[in-house]
């Protein structure tokens, strides 16, 4: 058999791996679906607690910052190392800035008393409370995939930089940027369930 | 292996368009959610999501240019997803 | 061909010597091995944790253990066989050693993600262990974790839930291994109708394991989210409902079901047609099949909930899906009989073991359909009658299914023989048990002794006790066939390269294979089972 890398078979591999992170998150959309069919009224004034503008600006950096990674493959398939890095520490940024966003976000929330089982929630009509619920476990699935692919990506910008990654060589780039855009979709789903629905 | 290897390389005119794109639909759905339609609103933000999950999954994620294995199974996933949401109505929705 | 060295014998790389080059090795057959000792482990620790429950049983009041202990014992064997035996111990041993063989490549493509699959399931089995001695004792929740008494029970309910996560990502990524292994490295001129059964079964098997899994894995989180910070999603008191975590968990669940059987079901066709000395019957509608009972077995979860206070809708549609399942089941046990009719067939302990396997499993198959339909499930539900029912697919299929695939490939693997008076009469025994064990407690469940009670009515006497009886049969003949099997290893009577006649890859290669595999790129045949070779080579040998 000869050695060389089979990258199909790398990004089978790779597909099959997000598939089991949909299905992941699949788990609490189905909780979402069943518990918005029960609460339609309490979810609109769930939503309404939270905030449009901050959501948009976050769903705006994963969108930008999934452009940048697609962009950084484009740039090592060109063999454009220093622009390939340039773009991928412009997407670990945006990364942090979504998660110091959601920080404020979750921070305001507390504040006003809204986070799991505290007694200004417990006193909310069950809807409402079960709304928190998700609306807390799922950003919180979604913010610790942020971090997994803050990680990866940071992994592989190392690797572009000791020419590990390469025009020739990038399954690694290219396996993170998968995970990222997934990342990326998920929240676009998340964003409309939790901001917009009024 | 026997398929072609070629791999595709997306400009970033391109990519930046496609941006533009989700960016374009983002507005959009913001600007619906301060209208009040009704039951509407819920279609019509699944809708442009589903529509902006479309574009990163095409060309961001390449899907577009991947061979059938990784398609297909890709489509089963939604699928399955699609069952396990909409099965669970069988119950939830009836009782 | 003598002259190949076996993948025990070529030096391993230095620095990777002794106990290294099994810890850290890639090569999927020694993982398949290290696999074989762990589960083996699980197996035996299982199997006698279930005989202290049937000696608890055999007599009224308590006899050696008291109710607690009672119910931690049977938590801990069903997630001992579930988690760590019946859902790893046909592909992540046989599967591993043997599906790479069978589509004629070198390895699995993924090796190194199969080293950790394995950690992944050793530390998933200790996460187990531990969670024995921590906190207040083991779960006794019962293997499902139904909320929301898994919720409120003081046990250790999250280190165990921990565990079962755990090794659910071990199983998930063996999966992920074995589908792209299938896709990618076929050899040349291997379609996919040349693929043998029991490759072909994993590969369903493996989509299940991808698509089916994380559903648990993240209702197992949320079960830990819900005992650590009371978010309430499964509280009634805070708008939740515990039916979604019945719903959620059953997703994943019913699908494992088929994950267990699918495989052994693979393993049974390949040895039917090996010892009928004859094509396989309906090569295509077993593949068909396999394919079929992935995608049915996924819709329809909620046939565990019949009265659990679901809709009546719901009650009815799942349990016209649950009918339709046994459609392709009962193709394949047709095939398989159909198979041996005038095939020239050759007793040998594999093909005892996989009549056995063929008899119980219907059994457990047909009982099914009791549970299945609704109206005669609401009189059986949660009683004995469903344990036995479970027992015969499980243990009486998936566990036959395993020893049949011992007593298969054992010869491949170590390139030794074992005694076959020994095995025959192990496995005769361990049937013989089983029926005594387990037709008591169908009887037990019509007559409405329910499940998971550590005592009864002086009226269940007799049925327990001759279950109990049963249970020391089977687990004596367990044992003589487990001796048998490792006693071959003293004598070390050599196996030839092909014993039994086999078409498939695996028997064109030494045993024990050497470390690549192929000393030659494989010949494929255009049709795995076709015996017209070994036929004739049989004939010249008479004549």
């Amino acid at each position: 058999m000869e050695k060389t890398i089979d990258k199909t078979g790398v990004r089978i591999g790779m597909w099959i791996f997000l598939y089991s992170e949909i299905i992941l998150f699949g788990g609490l959309f189905v909780l979402y679906a069943v518990y918005f069919h029960a609460f339609p009224d309490d979810f609109a004034s769930g939503g309404k607690e939270l905030n449009r503008i901050f959501g948009t600006a976050n769903t705006l950096v994963l969108l930008f910052s999934s452009f940048t990674v697609a962009a950084s493959i484009t740039a090592i398939q060109r063999s454009k190392k220093i622009q390939s890095m340039t773009l991928l520490v412009i997407s670990i940024l945006c990364g942090l800035i979504f998660l110091i966003n959601k920080y404020f976000e979750w921070g305001a929330k507390f504040e006003h008393g809204l986070y799991p089982n505290s007694e200004h929630l417990l006193e909310a009509d069950p809807g409402f409370i079960i709304f928190f619920g998700l609306y807390y476990t799922i950003t919180g699935l979604h913010g610790l995939h942020v971090i997994i692919g803050m990680t990866l990506l940071a992994i592989s910008l190392v690797l572009v930089m000791r020419n590990r990654v390469s025009a020739e060589r990038y399954a690694m780039l290219e396996n993170s940027g998968l995970y990222w855009h997934l990342v990326d979709l998920i929240w676009i789903f998340v964003f409309p369930l939790f901001y917009l629905v009024l | 292996m026997n398929e072609h290897e070629q791999e595709h390389t997306l400009s970033y005119r391109f990519l930046g368009m496609i941006l533009l794109g989700l960016v374009l639909l983002t507005a959009v759905t913001v600007a619906v959610s301060y209208r009040h339609w009704g039951f509407l609103n819920v279609p019509i933000a699944l809708f442009v999501a589903s529509s902006k999950a479309t574009l990163v999954l095409l060309f961001f994620m390449h899907i577009k240019y991947e061979g059938m294995v990784i398609k297909v199974s890709f489509i089963s996933t939604v699928v399955v997803l699609a069952i396990m949401i909409s099965f669970t109505f069988w119950d939830v929705a009836f009782r | 061909m003598e002259q190949v060295k076996s993948f025990y014998e070529t030096p391993s790389p230095p620095g990777l010597t002794g106990i290294k080059a099994w810890l850290l090795t890639h090569d999927h057959k020694r993982l398949a091995l290290m696999y074989l000792w762990v589960v083996m482990f699980w197996l035996v620790l299982a199997i006698f944790i279930g005989l202290a429950l049937r000696l608890e049983l055999m007599f009224i009041g308590e006899t050696i253990m008291p109710p607690e202990i009672y119910n931690s014992f049977f938590t801990l064997h069903g997630v001992i066989m579930i988690f760590l035996f019946v859902i790893p111990a046909i592909p992540a041993i046989f599967g591993n050693f043997f599906l790479p063989i069978q589509i004629g490549a070198d390895d699995v493509f993924f090796p190194r993600l199969n080293l950790f699959s394995w950690y992944l399931y050793v530390i998933g089995g200790l996460t187990a262990i531990v969670s024995l001695f921590t906190g207040d004792g083991f779960a006794d929740t019962g293997w499902t974790f139904y909320v929301p008494f898994s919720i409120t029970t003081e046990t250790n309910v999250s280190l165990t839930v921990t565990a079962a996560f755990i090794l659910g990502m071990s199983s998930m990524l063996t999966g992920l291994n074995f589908v792209t292994t299938v896709h990618r490295m076929r050899v040349k001129g291997m379609g996919w109708m040349q693929i043998p059964l029991f490759t072909w079964s994993l590969y369903a098997t493996a989509w299940v394991q991808i698509l089916a899994t994380p559903v648990v894995s993240i209702t197992l989180v949320l079960v830990v989210l819900e005992r650590f910070l009371h978010i309430g999603l499964f509280d009634p008191d805070k708008g939740g409902d515990p039916l979604l975590y019945q719903h959620l968990f059953w997703m994943y669940s019913h699908p494992a079901v088929y994950i267990m059987i699918l495989p052994g079901m693979g393993v049974i066709s390949e040895i039917i047609p090996v010892f009928s000395r004859k094509a396989i019957f309906g090569y295509k509608g077993i593949v068909v099949s396999s394919m079929a009972i992935a995608i049915a077995g996924s819709l329809v979860w909620a046939h565990h909930m019949y009265t659990s206070g679901m809709s009546d809708v719901s009650v009815f549609v799942f349990s016209l899906l649950t009918f339709l399942v046994a459609i392709p089941t009962a193709v394949k046990v047709f095939s398989w009989v159909s198979t041996m009719y005038k095939g020239s067939i050759l007793m040998t302990p594999p093909l005892l073991l996989a009549l056995l396997f063929i008899y119980l499993f219907s059994v457990g198959g047909l009982t099914g359909l009791v549970l299945g339909a609704a109206g005669t499930d609401i009189h059986v539900h949660d009683t004995q009658f469903v344990v036995a029912h479970f027992h015969f697919t499980m243990f009486g299929g998936t566990g036959f299914a395993f020893f049949a695939a011992l007593h298969y490939w054992w010869p491949k693997m170590f390139g030794i023989m074992y005694d076959f008076k020994k095995a025959y009469i192990g496995s005769v025994l361990t049937a013989v048990g089983f029926i005594f064990h387990y037709v008591p407690m169908l009887i037990l469940g019509l007559q409405g002794m329910p499940r998971r009670y550590f005592d009864y009515l002086p009226q269940f006497e007799t049925g327990n006790f001759l279950a109990g009886f049963g249970g020391f049969l089977m687990v004596a003949g367990l044992m003589l066939m487990f001796v048998n099997l490792w006693s071959s290893f003293r004598q070390r009577v050599q196996a030839s390269d092909d014993p039994w006649g086999g078409t498939t890859l695996e028997w064109k290669v030494p045993s024990p294979p050497p470390l690549h595999n192929f000393v030659e790129i494989p010949n494929v045949m255009e049709y795995p089972y076709d015996f017209s070779e070994v036929l004739s080579k049989a004939a010249q040998n008479r004549g």
